[in-house]
């Protein structure tokens, strides 16, 4: 028998929102369900599936395969259930003698132009068509097709021109035009699910055709971006992801969570045996209502890519090829090093760096491993190099450092800013639930130095552009704020309320002054002041305001002081509390708000508490047996700065990537190369590893049980589907390197890591498995208080208390173009790649970015005699590399961007060691740089390729 | 680290804390530092001001006798 997960429920049309009430009956049956319900749906509530193709509860109901017919007293006719809504009283019957042959007809036409090679299909026993066939009792077609979709050659043997070839092109999935019956599934799926228009219908009637992008396209060159929502729309194989064509159907599916981006999308892992088929994105997700982007839906290959290191490897020194060894040898060279670095250099001398990309227990107990064994606070995470601002300015602002809302938020919000954020690449899965919302009439304003594709799309666009000079965000916050300020747009009795009014008035005398006017700070931030002004009013004003923001936000040198300024920008409106409104950082990584949660920072243990504070040191002084070092630890560049001054000797880095991700490469690699035991825990040798000793290999989000928190703070179950194929979940490896080291860690399973995490921490004191199991998802603070967590945060008062205004004095970074570096270089991600690389670049996604380029504006191209697609040197002063030139638009003059996904790009070789003034988080979005024709690779790439292969030599097995 | 990245921290931590009232930031800044610069930061923050710290803007000066050393 089938997992009874593999098949989810389906309506057949959408729930309606009405909390009014109606009451039908569907086959003798009484059944109540909110108006506006389809009389397909309140029959599918009733228990009873009416047959259908064109219908799916993913979609608005279309009406076209005339399969769904009901008879309803005192109603002519047999109406299409999906398309009737219930009415009080309504008697229905799915099932009469008319209804069944009417049925039985259409299902006869449908057939008559199908092939029925059903044994050798792709879709054989997951396919709707069939079903129906089925359920409608067919048993005899009586019709000849004369002309038919699916016959190459017709009978007389010419060449069918109503038949297609299959579009193979796109790498993920096929599309088979003989299979398909034009229920428009697909082309809906594409506009109303993903927001992407890229399918459409060509012709009519008979000669209807499904059809991607233009004349000529096929599905890889056409705008389709692959987030699978056809395929899995179709009731048939004409869509079918090639992992079924070559595997078979799945037999059983295990409910997880994505390991890419912080939207967490949960997904229905389909399994044979232990081989994975496909992954589904799952319904009942709250994050995600069924949808997904490429990456989740279709990128996993790296998991079982022929890259992945299984073996423990050691060496004594980086110029050495790595030697494969046993665990148990290569724990006890890790534990034995660091433990010899401690007596040499100090108790201070190594630390750990947590993984965004591992789970809640897993990074809980890399923290711990550096609190309890190693007995510092050294212990970071990539947060540092991203979200911190937030974590800083939401603290101070509004008392605790997450997102306000959940996703399910935006269905209600009228006035949405983006800043500094490009959701349709960087979370893909939001943006389609944005734009649902934006076509069906929120206004948008985009704060950002680049044309992002949310500014104008099909069906989308933004009220207002604010397309600011890279590392002006204060001044167009502040900007912002004046006007709300000076034009009285603000709201008083949420301040007087729900703020400390003195503070308030402090604040506005300060943001008043003329200084901050958009007329004033027009020339430095290049946006018109008419435009902003306009912009400021809409929010204020304008309904519900959501604001979703980025990297682009956080990683300047006033990160901190910008997300205060947005937290300032949202309390003065009284946009804060409710749902539709709200402060919504886009968290990067899929577990970045979890690494945070558990304690990764190096001054504060799980739950954001200082480490300075006794009372929350005994919590877990008590617990583990040990004295908590009370001062803070060192933080990334910290650790990298004292490396190189040579007071810090040992890394334990569990998935990251810091060589790559971090700015100032060089920097990065001088500090790794100073230090005597780096341990590299990943699932490949990736670039830090160049400069390891100790490589343990890691499991992948498939092969382990856990949990992942994304943005909304939602803590969503990650369960192992296959066993792992280096032999260890992650969390059992740090176990092992800390019993090396001499502690006596007895975890057996992570739900005991989870329950010491509820334990100990007043914000998961719900949280446990068995609460998981029952909810699917809770979302933080989960406690006595909020059994059931909390979707919406500061309803009734803010966490701190009164909600705090301040001062956010607009600095110039120091980063200032001249006469050697007159441009400004921005970075950022692109849809179907993530992070470094490490996972996307190994599968199939490679087809759509298979290196990073520079964007460039014409006018700059030009000047430098530049055209698309030729080599160019890019140097800063921290370094310089090369890559190809695309010449767009989408940038300003004297702007250039690129993406770090590609190791062989590097461009953080081109960024600076400036960072953040409240949390050191660098200064990814602003580097003044120059751009020159070029010939090839720069010498530091050349030479960074040729350490790099000599660094990931392993020397043959021993026998 | 370096003096000149050490004191240029210093300084950014005092631009922001300047524009609170005076005494408030004079704590803002000692608070901050305490908080999140790790003992060998701080120490190396001494030996910077013991030998001069002109580079220092005076809101840092000023907040010195609030910070803590390391011990």
């Amino acid at each position: 028998m089938k997992d009874s997960r593999l098949l989810d429920r389906d309506f057949g049309t959408p729930a309606a929102r009405s909390e009014k009430m109606i009451t039908l009956t569907v086959d003798g049956f009484e059944v109540s369900v909110p108006e506006g319900t389809s009389v397909m749906r309140a029959a599918s509530e009733a228990g009873i599936s009416v047959p259908k193709l064109c219908a799916t509860d993913m979609l608005d109901a279309f009406g076209s395969c005339r399969l769904c017919l009901v008879e309803i007293e005192g109603r002519a006719g047999t109406p299409a259930s999906c398309t009737t809504p219930v009415a009080p009283g309504m008697v229905v019957h799915t099932q009469t003698g008319r209804l069944k042959d009417l049925r039985k007809g259409v299902m006869e036409l449908y057939i008559s132009d199908h092939p029925l090679d059903c044994l050798t299909c792709a879709a054989n026993g997951d396919c709707e068509l069939q079903d129906m066939a089925g359920a409608v009792g067919l048993r005899d077609v009586r019709y000849e097709a004369v002309d038919t979709h699916f016959r190459a050659r017709n009978a007389g043997g010419d060449v069918n021109p109503q038949w297609l070839a299959k579009d193979e092109s796109n790498p993920y999935f096929t599309y088979d035009p003989s299979k398909c019956i034009v229920c428009s599934r697909c082309v809906r799926a594409c506009e109303e699910v993903q927001g992407t228009f890229a399918l459409t219908i060509e012709g009519r009637g008979f000669d209807s055709r499904v059809s991607a992008g233009m004349m000529g396209d096929t599905f890889l060159s056409s705008d389709c971006v692959s987030c699978g929502a056809c395929v899995q729309a179709c009731p048939t194989a004409t869509l079918q992801e090639k992992s079924v064509i070559e595997i078979g159907t799945p037999e059983r599916a295990v409910v997880t969570t994505c390991a890419y981006c912080g939207v967490g999308c949960s997904f229905k892992a389909e399994m044979r045996g232990d081989e994975l088929v496909r992954m589904v994105p799952y319904k009942d997700g709250k994050a995600n209502r069924g949808h997904s982007c490429v990456k989740g839906r279709f990128a996993w290959g790296y998991a079982q890519h022929k890259d992945r290191i299984l073996k423990p490897m050691i060496r004594e020194a980086i110029t050495d090829p790595w030697r494969e060894v046993s665990w148990d040898e290569a724990l006890s060279f890790a534990a034995g090093r660091m433990k010899a670095i401690q007596a040499k250099h100090g108790r201070q001398s190594v630390g750990v760096i947590t993984s965004s990309r591992c789970t809640n227990e897993e990074t809980y107990l890399v923290q711990k491993l550096t609190r309890a064994v190693f007995r510092n606070n050294n212990t970071d995470t990539c947060a540092r190099v991203c979200h911190s601002p937030t974590g800083y300015g939401l603290g101070q602002t509004f008392g605790t450092s997450a997102g306000t809302q959940d996703f399910d938020s935006v269905e209600h919000t009228d006035v949405v800013i983006v800043m500094g954020a490009n959701p349709t690449d960087g979370h893909p899965v939001f943006a389609s639930r944005l734009k649902k919302r934006l076509r069906k009439g929120a206004k948008l304003i985009v704060i950002d130095p680049r044309r992002i594709d949310l500014v104008q799309s099909p069906h989308i666009k933004a009220a207002h552009h604010l397309q600011l000079k890279p590392g002006t965000n204060v001044a167009v916050i502040s900007a912002i704020a004046h006007t709300i300020v000076t034009e009285g747009l603000f709201d008083e009795t949420f301040i007087r309320e729900r703020c400390d009014w003195d503070e308030f008035q402090d604040y506005a005398e300060f943001i008043a002054d003329p200084r901050h006017s958009p007329e004033a700070t027009a020339d430095l931030t290049g946006v018109p002041a008419e435009e902003l002004r306009a912009a400021a009013r809409l929010y204020a004003r304008g309904g519900n305001g959501a604001i979703y923001y980025g990297l682009g936000v956080t990683e300047h040198s006033q990160g901190s002081t910008t997300v205060i300024g947005i937290a300032n920008l949202a309390m003065m409106t009284g946009n804060i509390g409710r749902k539709g409104v709200g402060v919504n950082p886009l968290r990067g990584q899929n577990n970045v708000q979890g690494s945070c949660d558990m304690g990764s920072f190096p001054h504060e243990l799980p739950g954001y508490r200082h480490v300075k504070h006794d009372h929350v040191r005994e919590i877990f002084e008590s617990l583990w047996g040990v004295e908590l070092d009370k001062e803070p630890g060192l933080r990334i560049p910290n650790m990298l700065d004292a490396a190189v001054e040579g007071t810090f000797k040992g890394l334990y880095c569990q998935g990251e990537d810091i060589l790559q991700s971090d700015p100032d490469t060089k920097h990065v690699a001088a500090g790794l190369a100073a230090m005597d035991c780096v341990i590299v825990h990943d699932l490949f040798l990736n670039e830090t590893a160049n400069y390891a000793h100790v490589f343990l290999p890691g499991s992948t989000f498939l092969e382990k049980d856990g949990t992942f928190t994304n943005a909304e703070r939602r803590i969503n179950r990650v369960r192992k589907v296959m066993a792992p194929k280096n032999g260890y979940a992650d969390w059992e490896i740090t176990q092992m390197l800390a019993n090396a080291m001499g502690a006596n860690w007895t975890y057996t399973h992570p739900s005991e890591i989870m329950a010491e995490i509820s334990l100990t921490t007043p914000s998961f004191a719900g949280v446990s498995y068995e609460r998981l199991e029952e909810l699917g998802s809770v979302q933080w603070p989960c406690n006595e208080k909020n059994p059931e967590g909390t979707p919406l945060m500061h309803i009734d008062g803010f966490v701190r208390g009164k909600g705090k205004f301040i001062r956010t004095e607009y600095v110039a970074t120091d980063e200032r173009t001249g006469p050697r570096f007159p441009l400004l270089l921005t970075t950022g991600r692109i849809l179907s790649q993530y992070n470094v690389g490490a996972q996307t670049r190994r599968t199939a996604n490679t087809v759509w970015h298979e290196e990073d380029v520079l964007e460039i504006h014409p006018h700059d191209a030009e000047n430098r005699g530049l055209k698309d697609g030729d080599w160019v040197r890019l140097a800063s002063r921290s370094g310089e590399t090369t890559l190809r030139a695309k010449i767009t638009e989408r940038v300003s003059p004297g702007v250039v961007y690129t993406t770090f996904h590609h190791p062989t790009t590097q461009a953080n070789v081109i960024t600076t060691d400036f960072s953040d003034w409240a949390t050191n988080c660098p200064e990814y979005k602003v580097t003044a740089v120059q751009v020159a024709p070029s010939n090839g690779p720069s010498a530091w790439q050349e030479d960074y390729a040729a350490q790099a292969e000599l660094s990931r030599r392993i020397l043959p097995a021993a026998e | 680290m370096s003096p000149d990245k050490l004191v240029y921290m210093a300084n950014q931590i005092a631009r922001f804390m300047e524009t609170k009232p005076h005494a408030e930031g004079v704590a803002g800044v000692a608070s901050h530092i305490n908080d999140f610069w790790e003992p060998r930061m701080r120490k190396q923050f001494f030996e910077i001001l013991e030998t001069g710290g002109d580079g220092f803007r005076p809101l840092v000066r000023e907040a010195a006798k609030q910070i803590r050393r390391p011990v």
